[in-house]
């Protein structure tokens, strides 16, 4: 691996993108996604694309390739690649510009694959159906080289092996929905690698999965580099993943690459304010909030006043037509107890699937539950079972009990004014008058930090964190006392999710709410709550103070997720054991 | 607090403030074909209101010496003798002459007579939507005694415009009249099976597929044949109407269906729910906005294929009969050898169930694709 070291040392350029522009055209004028923008990849080094939603860096990628969904064109710049630097160049002198080449031909298509392959976010999406996994792979080397169909099955295998998927010689002959999200993203890898690309385009490969998945995904392609000398571009927004894999940062903002650099440099004295706050939402989060403790000085947490008392809940288990018993189905919440404060944060974390969301659900009686108690105890001190209520003697206590939902978009009717979706749990009640309802709506967009104005606005004038707050003025329009908040800040971009959990605290302080946070992220979990419930397979494993739980895991599930959790610091890369988790079946 | 706004984005524009029924035209005013559609379906509702007044005849007022009468062209520069001009529309007038041995009518032309039309001159007296006494027709003869035949006249010398006009106003308010009976249908029992969902639903999509599976022409052929023959074309008319209906709601109301379970597991239905709704209210506040765009283009779409089931009905001869006139029973007309060998101008009316059903679809289309403005937003 002579020639490698050398590649690695000279910082070889294989891939150097000069000036490149995007635009969208719509019927408001021309959208530039991609504004002159300038990188250069270098063999066996990633280069980390940093940036928020709408940033442009998930465009810039694909324009590498030509593959920009229309109404976008590249109207701009140079990507070169520098075959000849590469070990599948011929020693000549060898730069092909691929902006040059028609993106339907058949020369721009023989790159696509062999010399730049690219992985996608959604693993779901990315591979058909219909296909079995070794078929897929299988072609991308026959698309490219000349070779036997058993030879091709061969190098699948190895492939697969490659990317560390268990037993490959059953799974080659497997569909896709036998894999789960990680499997996928791991053939997905083996498909990028099929033909040893000289660069790897990887656009948000991780996001889509959890925590120590991504952990798993984020070794694999760090080894998979180190033995082939692959330049890597790495897509994503979220700094911890920046900090485990890359070698140099980019920072995308507009459109615009606004700073570049090693990523050690760029960690400890970044220059460009954008990178700076960036770098603060990040660090911010990964601590409890001052304001939060500060506040439980002030005013200590009560009595508990809403308990889950062994709720059960199994989807599926459907009664047959004539006869009445319960067979079979999925347990998604198993026999949770949990009990909420007033006045306290309780967040319940977890990967997908853990029941989490159902089980917030139960406990607001969004859902019917199998079997267990819930037991609200309301302003009047008197203790009521929601369980087995029905939806009109829920009216009360929904209005007490509030939710804000994870996606912004659809949580709000597109077909309604934002005065009128904040009025209608106050219209369905029907204790104010037109006026006075139209007066509290003023002041609820005022305490939630929207303008008067937005009123008369559709929801599809908004951004995401606005719609957020919107979401949030409706939700504590009848004066609630309790509000559960599903990922309310997982949609959103790092430095709108510490504005939202502030919003949230500041909230709390004026209204005498208690919430219970539901997240897959940790670190919005330890800023905001301050006791934690940690939920795998439908059960709650552990529970106890935030600080305590995240500082000294007890459940062995706990110290994996912890461990897997990707910190936003360069230095202690690698330093973390981690330690993995596989329930006894 | 709030972030900084991207420079590349104004966010003041109008749409901002524009509701779903704005969005929707900005949208739909995009669509070219559709455009032209909407136009041409408007022109054809407007024939179809004021028939009495743009026929030029009564559509049964027969001429015993016009039979099989071709078309003539409408010349609007009259020229003099001595080669002045002036405007006025005039058609030549055809004179009949019969083969002696073969008995066979051909007509042809006298440069010499020429018969003077004008706008709005008085003509047969008619009552306007059956009402108000008038005797004034848009173009006519300047001479109540003469006939003029733009698109020629049929076996009794009845003309064929008059009668496509009034075959205007039934097929296409059938098409209407039968689609809203049908929507009803649709919306109620599309409505009840998506929200409630379980056995409810398993019933009433059973009953659609039941529906679905009968062979609708023998099933029309049937129904009309239980029609009684004495029934007054007004109420044959409202039972073929019903027929209709009664085939036609099952699409729509899996089109109702579909966007209900669709919508039942949208966040901001349980966010309603959550608000304190009543099924009523989260049906008809919050659901039925979101469905209204899509209605409006199923039913744009199922108007054509109304107007379709009339004319073939009706061609096959079981739907109106005359004297009531739809383009189906026009066409009814144009059944044998002889009319396509010697008339083929009975076949006009033909030409407008052609005209109609394009452009109702074309404005389907349009509304279908502007439906969802929220769709597009991405692009």
């Amino acid at each position: 691996m002579s020639t490698t070291d050398m590649n690695t040392k000279a910082n070889t350029t294989v891939l150097e993108i000069k000036n490149l522009s995007t635009e969208f055209v719509s019927k408001r004028g021309p959208f530039r996604a991609v504004d002159d923008v300038s990188l250069e990849l270098h063999a066996g080094k990633t280069l980390c694309v940093v940036g928020e939603s709408g940033s442009g860096k998930s465009v810039m990628s694909r324009s590498i390739l030509q593959i920009v969904d229309p109404p976008g064109r590249v109207c701009g710049g140079e990507v070169l690649l520098h075959r000849h630097r590469t070990a599948r160049g011929m020693g000549e002198e060898e730069t092909i510009d691929l902006l040059k080449l028609n993106p339907k031909s058949s020369a721009i298509r023989n790159l696509r694959g062999r010399d730049i392959a690219m992985i996608f976010q959604e693993p779901m999406s990315s591979l058909s159906p219909v296909h079995r996994i070794g078929d897929q792979v299988g072609e991308a080397i026959r698309l490219h080289e000349r070779v036997s169909k058993k030879e091709a099955r061969e190098r699948t295998l190895e492939l697969l092996r490659k990317v560390e998927i268990p037993r490959p010689e059953k799974a080659i002959d497997q569909f896709p929905f036998e894999f789960s999200g990680g499997m996928r993203q791991r053939a997905m890898i083996a498909m990028a690698l099929a033909c040893n690309p000289t660069v790897l385009i990887a656009d948000e490969p991780t996001t889509a999965l959890d925590v120590t998945i991504q952990a798993e995904i984020l070794d694999l392609i760090r080894s998979i580099q180190k033995e082939s000398d692959m330049a890597v571009l790495f897509i994503t927004h979220d700094m911890g993943v920046v900090a485990e894999i890359a070698d140099e940062i980019a920072v995308m903002r507009f459109g615009k690459v606004v700073e570049t650099g090693d990523v050690y440099e760029i960690f400890e004295n970044p220059k460009h304010p954008y990178t700076q706050r960036l770098l603060n939402s990040v660090r911010e989060l990964d601590r409890p909030s001052e304001r939060r403790l500060a506040m439980r000085e002030k005013r200590p947490v009560g009595e508990p006043c809403l308990v889950s008392d062994g709720v059960r809940k199994v989807f599926g288990a459907s009664k047959s037509w004539f006869k009445k018993e319960v067979s079979g189905g999925l347990v998604a919440v198993n026999d949770a107890y949990l009990e909420l404060r007033t006045g306290e944060n309780l967040g319940i974390v977890g990967e997908s699937g853990s029941g989490k969301t159902t089980l917030g659900r139960c406990l607001q009686r969004v859902h019917d539950v199998t079997s267990g108690h819930i037991l609200y105890t309301n302003a009047s001190g008197q203790e009521l079972d929601l369980a087995p209520m029905s939806e009109g003697e829920l009216a009360q206590p929904w209005r007490d009990i509030r939710t804000v939902f994870q996606d912004p978009f659809s949580s709000l009717n597109p077909r309604m004014t934002i005065g009128q979706i904040i009025s209608e749990p106050l219209i369905v009640e029907g204790k104010l008058s037109g006026s006075q309802i139209r007066e509290r709506v003023y002041e609820l967009l005022e305490l939630v930090g929207l303008p008067a104005s937005a009123f008369m606005r559709y929801p599809h004038a908004f951004s995401g964190g606005q719609r957020q707050r919107v979401s949030i003025a409706r939700a504590i329009a009848p004066n609630p006392r309790i509000i559960i908040a599903d990922e309310a800040t997982s949609a959103l971009d790092v430095s709108l999710r510490t504005q939202i959990l502030d919003l949230l605290l500041d909230l709390q302080e004026r209204l005498d709410l208690s919430f219970i946070l539901i997240s897959h992220d940790i670190a919005v979990i330890r800023y905001f709550c301050d006791r934690i419930a940690v939920m795998y397979r439908g059960r709650i494993v552990e529970t106890g103070d935030t600080e305590e739980v995240c500082t000294t895991p007890k459940h062995e599930y706990t110290q994996s997720l912890l461990s897997a959790v990707p910190v936003a610091d360069p230095r202690v890369r690698g330093q973390k054991q981690r330690v993995r988790y596989h329930e006894a079946t | 607090m709030t972030a900084e706004i991207d420079p590349r984005a104004s966010s003041q524009s109008p749409e901002d403030f524009a509701s779903q029924w704005r969005l929707i035209w900005f949208a739909f005013r995009r669509h070219r074909l559709a455009m032209t559609g909407v136009v041409i379906v408007l022109l054809f509702y407007f024939v179809g209101a004021f028939a009495e007044i743009l026929a030029p005849y009564d559509p049964n007022s027969a001429s015993s010496k016009d039979i099989y009468h071709p078309p003539q062209m409408v010349h609007f520069i009259d020229y003099d003798d001595d080669n002045g001009w002036s405007f006025g529309p005039y058609v030549v007038a055809m004179n009949a002459e019969r083969d002696p041995f073969t008995l066979q009518t051909t007509y042809t032309e006298s440069p010499d007579e020429k018969i003077y039309l004008d706008f709005f001159a008085k003509g047969q007296p008619y009552e306007l939507w059956g009402i108000i006494p008038m005797e004034r027709h848009f173009l006519t003869t300047e001479d109540p005694n003469q006939r003029f035949f733009l698109i020629g006249a049929d076996r009794l010398g009845r003309d064929m415009l008059s009668r496509t006009i009034y075959g205007t106003r039934i097929s296409m308010s059938i098409g209407l009249i039968g689609v809203s009976m049908s929507l009803l249908l649709g919306l109620i029992l599309g409505g009840i099976s998506g929200y409630w969902g379980g056995r409810v639903d398993m019933l009433i999509q059973r009953v659609v597929e039941l529906v679905i599976s009968l062979p609708t022409i023998p099933i029309w052929l049937g129904l009309s044949a239980a029609l009684p023959q004495d029934w007054s074309p007004i109420t044959r008319y409202f039972a073929i109407t019903i027929i209709l209906s009664l085939v036609a709601w099952t699409e729509l109301a899996r089109v109702v269906r579909g966007r209900f379970l669709a919508l039942r597991t949208e966040d901001f239905v349980t966010a309603a729910r959550l608000d304190g709704c009543r099924p009523r209210r989260v049906i008809f506040r919050h659901i039925m906005p979101s469905l209204v765009s899509h209605i409006i283009a199923s039913v744009s779409l199922a108007v054509p294929v109304m107007i379709i089931a009339e004319t073939s009905l009706s061609f096959l001869g079981l739907g109106l009969t005359p004297p009531t006139i739809s383009w189906g029973v026009l066409l009814k007309e144009a059944q044998n050898v002889r009319t396509m060998s010697q008339a083929p101008w009975l076949f006009a009316p033909g030409a407008a169930v052609c005209i109609a059903v394009l452009a109702l679809n074309f404005l389907g289309d349009g509304l279908r694709d502007a439906a969802d403005p929220y769709a597009q937003d991405n692009n």
